[in-house]
């Protein structure tokens, strides 16, 4: 089996697990201020205090995993996309303080919970974009970055900004149906149902865009017989999109959140299709971006053994905090 | 040409500015975990309330701390590829699996058990809570291992060969490239500052509230159990800090020339330059107190052995030498400091006056921000003295950069500088207030957090009504 690809499903895991266990953090950072000062409040945090730093280090896993096993795409990426990574970084900075510091000064507590919200808004648009600016194709020279510093700009990066935002924003309020009760609840509900049909909306704007950006797309998906497997991916779209409504309708805890990751997954599975065998979407494959066997069989092992460890004490640590977040202080 | 110049120096300027505010909190957070551990460890074994009150008196202390550590951290994860692809393309092979050895098995361990340190006490039971806080503080020192590791490589790199396209590739053996020839020395001098700077800040805070109370018995054990680690570390850290020089000596002797302010050669003995004033353009050190010899002394432990100087160094390969000259006596000067202190609490401990002695508090009251200056300015010592190069001898800070306009590396510069300022910059006045209030009889949670599930029964308070650390009724002996 080739290391390259194994380290390339490796990278993809750690994407994956990014988005389905930071995702709704962040989407509960862009909820923040609609819900009530106060209980509300302070209980939609809550359910995310705990958990909140674990999630965001599979970020950290996904760029040093990049750094390790594809160097020169780490070289060439992360340049490219200066000013999003920064504003990415300084929004995250505001909204992992705000953990801390808005029970550390109730005097600013209304600042704070407003950091909270627009660094989750900034980091959460910072990664959309990214993902379009990547997708759209980007100036590469010699083995470095040769584009300006606002390529990334265009009205398909913004969309896929958008996108990513209401899709977070979806996943927050699904978490906040499963881990809270009573009014917060049903205004999760309720912004769930909404969220929904814009994030459809959007993936199908996305989606139609990308086949017109590079050719390789447009004949990954649309050329015969490819095509019979990869209309699975849309029509698999509107049968989650089915169960996720009816779960809601059904006012499940869990299910709408378990429908809505389903959601993402296809998604990430219809960027697969249109990037692979890339890892700079179009320009450079894994195998020549990847570094040399010793660099990805040394931290193979080390990704053998300890992936499954971390998950497995993960599952721990959510295991330790399940159920609903109630209103009872200790003292 | 020019604007090249400046995107280079402004680069230099933004990593420099980000990773000197991030070592600020590991330096605390890597002695600060540890600390929490001994203190949980003892409540555990000998049920005192006050262990667990101080527990969680700086627990609160701690979370803000790490909250810092970890968001300025990610921001490290990722300058490497925007500011320095150029390194990061041709040193990834080689570097990028250790730091991925970091997250995988530091990070997420901190990450994953903090959680349950800060918001699990009524969760889960003592024992396992103990397990949570030791999994964090050993997730600090794996940390510390790997990206010391890391720099230890870019400053003594062994074990590589090269790749036709210009990367740094791993030789056979990756024990090679991670226990590089400075890497052992580096580690347990930095590990080491960590504890000092850790214990120098609990002494201040303990001395801060003897001052005005010395019955307060919080104050009193988080004194003494500071002035232990300043008494013991202070004088292992210079014999440490000794061994790692005559390290550098033989790896990197042009930044001991620096520190040392040896701009000539001296065949006969060289002399050991107390202070004095570095002038690069003139190459001489200006009103230098200086003691004849001893530099050879201490380097070579012999009074006649030659010492060459940065004359013997091409301009082009010389660190600046001011600025590294001054850092290291800094450093230098706070270390024999923090040595005076730990002496002096040994003659009050002696004399029976160690909470009593208010000349002592104040003094160690003064030093309480000691280590994070000397760690500052250790770090400024190995950075700067090895300039003018990212991978030692191999690859220029110049050819290292990113392709990036000068705007661009400005205009990140600038919001790094306002947002770092601005959000640290309460963070701190948020550890000053908690670390301004005394430690009291019932030390609170860590956060005011409601967190408890409904419907699950939190096994500890079944347990007994001590289930919990911090408990006012927990064996309380105050």
């Amino acid at each position: 089996m080739d290391l390259t690809v194994i380290w390339a499903c490796i990278i993809g895991f750690a994407i994956v697990a990014y988005v389905v266990m930071d995702g709704f953090d962040l989407g509960i950072g862009i909820l923040f201020p609609f819900f009530k000062v106060g209980k509300d409040r302070d209980t939609a945090m809550n359910s995310i205090a705990p958990v909140w730093d674990g999630n965001e280090t599979w970020l950290v896993m996904g760029v040093g995993g990049l750094l390790a096993a594809f160097p020169l795409a780490y070289a060439i990426v992360l340049p490219a996309l200066y000013a999003p990574m920064i504003a990415m970084l300084l929004g995250l900075v505001f909204r992992g303080v705000a953990f801390e510091f808005r029970w550390r000064d109730p005097g600013h507590r209304a600042f704070w919970d407003r950091a909270f919200t627009a660094g989750s808004v900034v980091a959460t648009f910072a990664q959309g974009i990214a993902l379009g600016a990547l997708l759209q194709g980007i100036t590469i020279e010699n083995r470095a970055y040769a584009g300006g510093w606002w390529e990334w700009l265009s009205p398909f990066s913004l969309l896929t900004g958008c996108g990513l935002v209401v899709g977070y924003a979806l996943l927050g309020a699904c978490w906040l149906n499963w881990k809270t009760e009573e009014g917060l609840q049903r205004q999760a509900v309720t912004y769930a149902g909404w969220l929904g049909i814009a994030l459809l909306i959007l993936i199908g704007a996305i989606s139609f865009m990308t086949l017109t950006l590079e050719p390789q797309y447009y004949k990954r998906w649309l050329s015969f017989p490819g095509v019979l497997a990869t209309a699975q991916v849309p029509l698999a779209t509107i049968i989650v999109t089915w169960f996720f409504y009816r779960s809601l309708r059904l006012r499940k805890d869990a299910q709408p959140f378990l429908w809505a990751l389903a959601l993402f997954g296809l998604c990430l599975v219809g960027l697969g299709i249109s990037i692979w065998p890339n890892v700079v979407p179009a320009r450079v494959t894994i195998w020549e971006a990847a570094a040399p066997h010793r660099s990805q069989l040394f931290m193979l092992v080390g990704a053998a053994v300890m992936i499954p460890v971390i998950l497995a004490y993960t599952a721990w640590s959510y295991w330790v905090f399940r159920g609903k977040v109630g209103h009872d202080g200790y003292h | 040409m020019i604007e090249q110049d400046w995107a280079i120096i402004l680069a230099r300027v933004q990593f420099a500015f980000t990773v000197s505010f991030h070592f600020l909190f590991p330096a605390f957070s890597i002695g600060l975990a540890s600390y929490l551990a001994v203190l949980e460890g003892l409540w555990l074994k000998t049920g005192q309330g006050v262990y667990a009150n101080l527990y969680r008196y700086w627990l609160k202390i701690f979370a803000v701390v790490f909250a810092m550590g970890v968001v300025s951290g990610i921001v490290m994860s990722y300058q490497f590829g925007t500011n320095w692809s150029v390194f990061s393309d041709k040193a990834g092979p080689v570097i990028g699996p250790l730091m991925a050895y970091e997250v995988l098995t530091a990070f997420f361990l901190e990450a994953g058990f903090l959680g349950v340190m800060l918001f699990g006490i009524n969760k889960v039971g003592r024992k396992l809570h103990f397990v949570a806080t030791l999994a964090v503080a050993i997730g600090t020192f794996i940390s510390a291992f790997w990206i010391l590791s890391v720099n230890s490589w870019m400053q003594t790199p062994v074990g590589y060969e090269m790749g036709a396209n210009g990367q740094f590739l791993p030789g056979d053996s990756w024990p090679r490239i991670i226990f590089n020839p400075s890497f052992s020395y580096r580690l347990v001098h930095t590990v080491f500052a960590a504890y000092l700077t850790t214990a120098f800040a609990v002494g201040g805070v303990g001395a801060w509230h003897l001052l005005e109370d010395r019955n307060n018995p919080g104050a009193r054990k988080m004194f003494s159990m500071a002035m232990w680690m300043a008494a013991i570390v202070a004088p292992v850290q210079i014999f440490a800090g000794d061994m790692h020089g005559l390290n550098t000596l033989e790896h990197q002797p042009a930044k001991v020339m620096a520190m040392e302010g040896h701009y000539q050669s001296h065949p006969e003995g060289a002399p050991l330059i107390l202070f004095g004033i570095p002038k690069s353009a003139e190459k001489r050190v200006d009103y230098a107190v200086e003691i004849p010899k001893l530099s050879s002394l201490i380097l070579k432990h012999d009074l006649n052995a030659p010492m060459k100087g940065l004359d013997t160094v091409p301009d082009a390969d010389e660190p600046p030498v001011g600025i590294v000259f001054w850092a290291f006596r800094v450093m230098v000067g706070l270390g024999f400091g923090m040595l005076g202190i730990g002496l002096w609490s040994l003659i009050a401990r002696a004399r029976k006056s160690l909470y009593d002695w208010s000349l002592l508090h104040r003094a160690a009251l003064v030093m309480g921000p000691s280590g994070f200056i000397a760690v500052l300015a250790g770090w400024i010592v190995t950075e700067v003295g090895r300039q003018p190069y990212t991978i030692y001898g191999l690859l220029r800070t110049v050819d290292s950069a990113s392709p990036l306009d000068a705007p661009a590396v400005a205009a990140s510069l600038v919001a790094f500088v306002l947002v770092y300022f601005a959000v640290f910059g309460s963070g701190i006045v948020y550890l000053l207030r908690l670390m301004q209030k005394p430690p009291e009889a019932h030390e609170a949670p860590p956060s005011d957090a409601p967190i408890r599930s409904a419907g699950v029964t939190p096994a500890a308070q079944v347990l007994s009504g001590d289930g919990r650390p911090g408990n006012a009724h927990s064996g309380e002996t105050v």
